[in-house]
């Protein structure tokens, strides 16, 4: 993500003639369909929401909403369904943002090769992408069902995937895989192609096998990529609902609750709106700090 | 035969990714009979279309399909819309506002919806929107924008600025440098970002989740969900038939940009 803002705009030749005040003009005049609708929808109830985290409101039209501090806070430190969402959220979030990384590495290494079948795995590669989540959710359910799906006859087991305490949260992590390898998987192939040749072509006169090859040039040369797509993906893993949602509700007993799930009912179904702000706010926080962490240890190895 | 490890490995991923789409499919071709039986076969003994038929029959599926085309197609117009003079803005100009623009893009990708749709519901809440299309165009539309933003700048940015040049030495105005030179050359991208935002709305669960209550305004997504609950074996084939349906657009979107996604999707959104 860095990587795309910091880089340098190249130099402009115009920046003498035409007026400075008069390209301003017309830069605003053409933003300004875009900023009302941002700032209007977007940006406000950010700030707004921040606001909440601060306050008692709730749900209720008549509820008269005011001032607590850092209440909301402590009462977030003391809630023991808090600390597990936290938790069920953090294992699901790096279990599948690493998971993902590595099949859709394994994936990417393989298309990029010229084999038989490459071009009927690249469509079925891009194809969860192309699907609705909530479709995504539902076939999962249909593969899961205790009686009806096909894993339990394949498997030869008898568990109820989606009720059970210990397989539920495994469950949705495989469905979570699924889901996300497309994204990373174009992405990689993409930065693996642009791997200039050469670079093999000078370690082969040396005569280096394929997993030197693999680890001296092909890893490094595609690092800035997989720093910038692991974050995403995390990113992404954290704040997401609908496939959760879908799949399992939350259950059995919280057991798949993520964080967002767990926003989500305080709010709508229990009309906590403060509360649901104030855990919004905590989880940005804890990205945030978890994300700035990877990126200055990622920039430090490189530099 | 040193390739054996590696078409080993393809297989593996070609299973992995494969199995959930064609237990969905054959779940769909099933008799209600065979979905009762024990020991589920991969293929139907006794294949059958009638549980799309019966989809249609248990919930709405027309007038949730019709809802979330209209929701679908005014929220792409209008990202599309408003996007495009900003983005060309972006492309274009410097200053402080396109800096500011650009972080808000990706400040936008890291904020969970729930600080947002909070104080959005209470917005809506307060305009009257909330249970209504209207209500969720204008959601749909503030998430999108960010993304298609930074997809048609990228957009933008590949027009050299050279053309615009040459025919402003050729005397054309700004305005019809614009429309004669650089529309032309962007139109696919346009196209692009247009499906890129149907598609979004078309998909979009959680939004609509929140500000549509009623089963009578209730879009796609929505409708599908309420196939579960307790349910029933005999259940599951419409359901499954269902979903296969409401796949058909996004099949078609990933059809047509297929060939995009690793040079035009990726040269706009992740070299920016």
């Amino acid at each position: 993500m860095t990587a795309t803002v910091t880089r340098p705009a190249p130099p402009r030749r115009q920046a003498g003639h035409g007026g400075g005040s008069r390209r301003d003009r017309e830069m605003w005049v053409l933003m300004l369909p875009a900023l009302v609708p941002v700032l209007l929808f977007s940006v406000g109830p950010l700030l707004y929401g921040i606001g909440l985290a601060f306050t008692d409101a709730e749900a209720g039209r008549n509820h008269v909403t005011s001032f607590v501090g850092l209440a909301n806070f402590g009462d977030l430190l003391a809630d023991d369904e808090f600390w597990s969402s936290i938790r069920i959220g953090l294992v699901w979030a790096v279990s599948v943002t690493v998971l993902q990384f590595l099949a859709s590495l394994g994936l990417a290494l393989l298309l990029n090769q010229r084999l038989w079948f490459r071009g009927l795995a690249r469509v079925l590669a891009v194809v969860p992408w192309a699907m609705p989540p909530v479709v995504i959710g539902l076939m999962w359910r249909l593969v899961y069902h205790p009686d009806a799906g096909i894993l339990n006859s394949t498997l030869g087991t008898d568990v109820n995937w989606l009720a059970d305490f210990t397989w539920a949260l495994p469950a949705v992590i495989v469905m979570g895989v699924w889901s996300g390898m497309p994204q990373t998987t174009v992405v990689l192939l993409a930065g693996l192609q642009g791997v200039p040749r050469e670079l093999y072509e000078a370690v082969e006169v040396d005569g280096a096998g394929t997993w030197r090859r693999f680890w001296n040039i092909t890893l490094p040369q595609l690092r800035p990529i997989i720093v910038t797509i692991t974050s995403l993906d995390f990113v992404w893993n954290v704040n997401q609902f609908s496939l959760v949602y879908v799949l399992t509700q939350g259950g059995p007993g919280g057991r798949t609750r993520l964080p967002m799930l767990f926003a989500y009912e305080e709010a709508f179904r229990y009309g906590f709106f403060g509360y649901a702000a104030t855990l919004g706010l905590t989880i940005v926080i804890v990205v945030l700090a978890l994300l700035g962490f990877y990126l200055w240890r990622q920039l430090r190895e490189v530099s | 035969m040193r390739r054996v490890p590696q078409y080993a490995a393809l297989l593996a991923y070609l299973v992995f990714l494969a199995f959930p789409l064609v237990w969905l499919l054959s779940t769909a071709l099933k008799t209600p009979q065979e979905m009762a039986a024990l020991d589920p076969a991969w293929i139907p003994r006794d294949p059958t279309l009638a549980n799309f038929g019966d989809a249609f029959g248990e919930q709405d599926l027309v007038g949730a399909g019709a809802r979330s085309l209209v929701v679908a197609l005014a929220s792409s117009l209008l990202t599309v819309a408003v996007a495009l003079p900003a983005a060309y803005a972006l492309a274009r100009y410097r200053g402080l506002l396109k800096q500011v623009t650009l972080g808000w893009v990706l400040v936008s990708q890291v904020f969970p919806f729930i600080l947002i749709i909070i104080p959005l519901f209470m917005v809506l809440r307060r305009l009257d929107l909330v249970n209504t299309l209207t209500g969720l165009v204008v959601v749909h539309v503030t998430f999108t924008l960010p993304f298609a933003l930074w997809m048609l700048q990228g957009y933008v940015r590949s027009v050299p600025r050279e053309l615009e040049e040459a025919a402003a030495v050729d005397g054309a105005g700004r305005i019809r440098s614009i429309v004669s030179v650089v529309a032309p050359l962007l139109a696919p991208g346009v196209v692009a970002t247009l499906l890129f935002s149907f598609i979004s709305s078309w998909n979009e669960f959680l939004f609509a989740l929140v500000v549509l209550k009623d089963p009578e305004v209730m879009t796609l997504p929505l409708t599908l969900v309420r196939f579960t609950g307790p349910e029933g074996v005999s259940r599951l084939g419409p359901l499954a038939a269902a979903s296969l349906m409401a796949t058909i657009p996004s099949l078609i979107f990933f059809a047509i940009i297929q060939r995009r996604l690793r040079s035009g999707l990726m040269a706009g959104a992740v070299k920016g």
